[in-house]
């Protein structure tokens, strides 16, 4: 190959870390101070991209060009500082001791809010901002043209670490951010203030994402997919750098963009697995990142998800056949377009119930469940478009291809605590969703596979509901056993105490393993189903969407108890089938629900009901005067 | 009251859990300004979590809990810290990525009426051997060394009590002198010390009188030889 041609591709690389590097050093900055993960630190890239897309423009019709244009950048980067600030007093100062799920949770429903409200506002098409004055031209580097606003990024990324590292050395509040990162109480009671600590920080974290997007409008234009495609590689990077490491970030990044570049030459099509196996060998040699520290960062999703079991009591068992006598008689009472729904329900009931396996049960916060249902839609569509097989033997393909690909991810993961695992199972689903993108060949790209239809005889309606009905019931069912048995007591043992369950003998590590495979097979037979319900499927089945609407259906229902993620499912379907058709903004509408669980009713709306039975029985008790 | 002032800290009634084990029954003491008080008692009596309770940290119920006639009940340690009330943790907590010197940055904190702040300087002074090493990293440093900068670190923040949670605990007995030289170099400046210990010989060098605690309960309190006898039966 041209050597010429490798160190303009590596010069390349250097460019994309840069921007890496801005956003990334925000993200490991929020979180090193405030240990939350804010998902919508790419959302505040977004931001900063439109504003200054949409005000450069402006500012350099009435300032002059070269003047205006920096003057927007600056703008749009200070503009979503304070938006950092907003949200840090609005909403993180609410939830700093909420367990870390609610709180991926809680952010994560400002990306979902922030993204329609950029479409109400803005509108959904890109937004193209101007090149910047001066920096339009080229450099000829061996032979070959550069074009000089690259040279810049890439010399943006070393000025900006060497001034952060002037700000976290030189300055009290640098020097306070980095004793907050190590340990915040202590930093209280030395007489700080921690709420305009971390006001502070959250200034400086959405600056630098502000920034990040903005610098961005002269390469490419401002776009609604950003967020959650930045975010994604945002928390690749840090998690290689190690959590809280400003330096290990830019190291990422530099690892990641060159990586990236070279890695185009090599997998045109899917250079995004590059990244994933370089994340999974930095795991394997460092399990806390290029410059992170071994402590423990995260319990787990915490108490409201931890699944407690008693056995039912009779009106309980009698609630739940009837509940399964109602369903199968469901296609009698109900029009076609409501089997169609109640077929979509039992299948969603079985990804929240499989993914209430690793949460509730084994304590391992995924999220990125839309991996496997994904793996498993896309492996039953593949086997029956290019291998030709029929139906029958596609749906048992599907759960096998997903608990796979659940086991081999699941090798590197399990053995990472709660946020570690939650980054990437988000990383690892956005991979999976970038590759069913690129790889047009195989996957058929943004238009998915079509045309894949059930078996002659399941093709009816009705009956493909009954398949439904049979196979995710006897699946859901073959879990909750599993939740039972010694292997389920396992799991909880692990997640209430690692130590004391290796103490007593659980191989903790290959039990979560174990789970997480499973887990994943579940999903993916929920994949399968799918498909052929569907008759055709497109990357949306592997996006961070699926994932969340996993986890509010977990949540909605309740994850402390075994029907909780079933009635949650049933109750989310129900309503995003009620509210999709009324408002193009059910995005909105489930990010208000989200932040609505999550600050109101954190046990869900199993937990309340169970939350109602237990005062009523501490009320008798005080009644009968029995010790409590 | 052994001085006979307006005393500084007044805790009456303090009871104290951690989650559903209670820790602290009904614990009572007070200090006043410019004394050395030791709070004498074994592992797991209650001392550490007493510190933590005046200062906020530990959830707990107190009749009365006022710093300078202030009530501090429910207030965030931040603030109960600004108002004059140092705490030196028992696991000494420096932060370890930081330099000597940024240590004490993080603990500086303006002085009260019109009194001479302390500073670096008048720290290293005190412990020369922090002087030497401002510019290290707190990790290269040993324990005795680390608990040195403790102390400066909270010293830094001026203020007029100190909870000191077993200082002379694991160190060797060159530098427990050191740490008693300290204390009694913050006496003298007029600085008020509760002193937690497990064993009275430290206490005995530093302190003017003493509280036993035993399983959480105030169980003697007088001169430390009276409180060294309660508590040995
Ligand atoms: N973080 C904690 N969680 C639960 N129990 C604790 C915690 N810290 C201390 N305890 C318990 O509280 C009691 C008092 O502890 P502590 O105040 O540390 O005693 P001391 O400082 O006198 O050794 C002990 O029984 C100890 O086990
Ligand atoms: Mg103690």
């Amino acid at each position: 190959m041209d050597p010429a041609f490798l160190v303009i591709q590596g010069l390349n690389g250097l460019a994309s870390a840069s921007s890496l590097f801005l956003i990334a050093s925000g993200l490991t900055l929020v979180f090193g101070v405030t240990r939350i993960v804010n998902f919508a630190h790419g959302s505040l890239t977004m931001l900063g991209a439109y504003a200054a897309a949409l005000l450069a423009p402006l500012a350099m019709a009435s300032l002059g060009k070269p003047l205006g244009f920096w003057t927007a950048i600056a703008v749009a980067a200070i503009a979503v500082g304070l938006l950092g600030v907003l949200i840090e007093i609005v909403l993180l100062r609410r939830i700093y001791r909420a367990p870390e799920l609610f709180q991926l949770l809680a952010t994560f429903a400002l990306v979902l809010i922030i993204q329609d409200l950029v479409i109400l506002t803005i509108g959904p098409q890109d937004v193209l901002g101007p090149r910047a004055p001066g920096l339009t031209g080229f450099v000829e580097i061996f032979g070959r043209r550069f074009p000089l606003y690259e040279l810049f990024l890439i010399a943006v990324g070393p000025i900006v670490l060497g001034l952060l590292w002037l700000l976290l050395t030189r300055t009290r509040f640098g020097i306070l951010v980095r004793a907050a990162t190590q340990d915040r109480e202590m930093v209280g009671a030395l007489g700080v203030d921690q709420a305009r600590l971390f006001t502070g920080t959250l200034f400086l974290g959405a600056f630098l994402a502000g920034l990040g997007g903005a610098l961005q409008i002269p390469r490419a234009p401002a776009n609604t997919e950003m967020d959650l495609a930045l975010i994604a590689e945002a928390f690749v990077v840090t998690v290689i750098g190690g959590m809280g490491s400003v330096t290990g970030a830019f190291l990422a990044a530099i690892l990641i963009g060159v990586l990236q570049a070279y890695g185009i030459l090599i997998f045109p099509e899917i250079t995004l697995v590059v990244v994933f196996l370089l994340m999974a060998i930095v795991l394997v040699v460092r399990p806390y990142g290029l410059l992170g520290k071994p402590e423990p960062i995260g319990a787990g999703p915490g108490a409201a998800f931890a699944l407690t079991l008693r056995p039912w009591t009779g009106v309980e068992n009698a609630l739940a056949i009837l509940g399964i006598l109602a369903l199968a008689a469901a296609p009698l009472l109900l029009d076609a377009y409501g089997v169609t729904v109640a077929t979509e329900a039992v299948i969603l009931a079985l990804v929240a119930f499989s993914l209430h396996l690793i949460i509730g049960v084994g304590g391992l916060v995924s999220f990125g469940h839309a991996a496997w249902f994904g793996l498993g839609a896309y492996g039953a569509a593949l086997a029956v478009k290019s291998l030709s097989i029929p139906m029958e033997a596609a749906l048992a393909l599907a759960p096998l291809v997903a608990g796979l690909g659940a086991a081999l991810f699941g090798a590197f993961v399990v053995r990472l605590s709660g946020i570690y695992l939650a980054m990437l199972t988000l990383a690892v689903a956005q991979i999976l969703y970038a590759v069913a993108f690129q790889w047009v060949e195989v996957t058929g790209g943004d238009n998915g596979i079509v045309g894949v239809w059930p078996a002659d005889w399941a093709s009816g309606r009705i009956v493909y509901f009954y398949l439904v009905l049979a196979l995710a019931g006897a699946a859901i069912l073959a879990l909750r056993r599993i939740m039972y048995a010694p292997f389920g007591y396992a799991l909880r043992a692990a997640r209430d105490s690692a130590l004391r369950a290796e103490a007593i003998g659980i191989a903790v590590r290959r039990t979560r393993w174990l789970a997480f495979a499973l887990s994943g097979a579940a999903a993916g037979l929920a994949g399968g189903l799918w498909t052929f319900l569907k008759g055709a499927i497109d990357p949306t089945v592997l996006s961070i969407p699926v994932s969340v609407d996993a986890l509010a259906m977990l949540l909605l229902g309740g994850a402390q108890t075994v029907i909780g993620p079933i009635v949650g499912a049933g109750l989310l379907h129900m309503m995003e089938d009620q509210t999709m058709p009324l408002t193009d903004y059910w995005r909105l509408v489930l990010g208000l629900v989200l932040l609505a669980i999550v600050l109101l009713a954190p046990r869900g709306v199993v937990g309340a009901i169970e939350a109602l039975r237990e005062a009523r029985r501490d009320e008798t008790r005080a009644a009968k005067g029995a010790p409590p | 009251m052994s001085a006979g002032t307006t005393p500084l800290l007044v805790v009456e009634g303090l009871d104290a859990a951690y989650g559903r084990a209670r820790v602290l029954f009904d614990v009572s003491l007070e200090i006043a300004a410019g004394e050395v008080v030791a709070l004498m008692g074994r592992n797991g009596a209650g001392k550490s979590t007493t510190l933590k309770a005046v200062l906020g940290l530990v959830p707990a119920k107190a009749r009365r809990l006022t710093f300078l006639d202030r009530s501090i009940a429910g207030l965030a340690p931040h603030r109960i810290a600004r108002l004059g009330l140092g705490w030196v943790p028992e696991e000494r907590r420096i932060f370890t990525e930081l330099t000597v010197a940024e240590n004490l940055e993080v603990g500086r904190r303006p002085a009260p009426d019109g009194r001479a702040p302390w500073t670096p300087e008048r720290l290293f002074a005190l412990f020369p051997n922090l002087a030497e090493m401002r510019g290290r990293r707190a990790d290269a440093m040993s324990g005795g060394e680390q608990q040195m900068l403790a102390i400066a670190r909270t010293l830094m923040g001026n203020p007029s009590l100190v909870l000191l949670d077993e200082p002379s605990e694991g160190l060797a007995p060159v530098i427990v002198e050191q740490m008693a030289d300290a204390v009694r170099a913050m006496k003298q400046e007029g600085i008020a010390v509760l002193l937690s210990e497990q064993t009275a010989a430290f206490a005995a060098a530093v302190s003017d009188r003493a509280y036993g605690l035993a399983r959480g309960e105030i169980r003697a309190s007088g001169t430390l030889d009276a409180v060294s006898a309660a508590l040995a039966v």
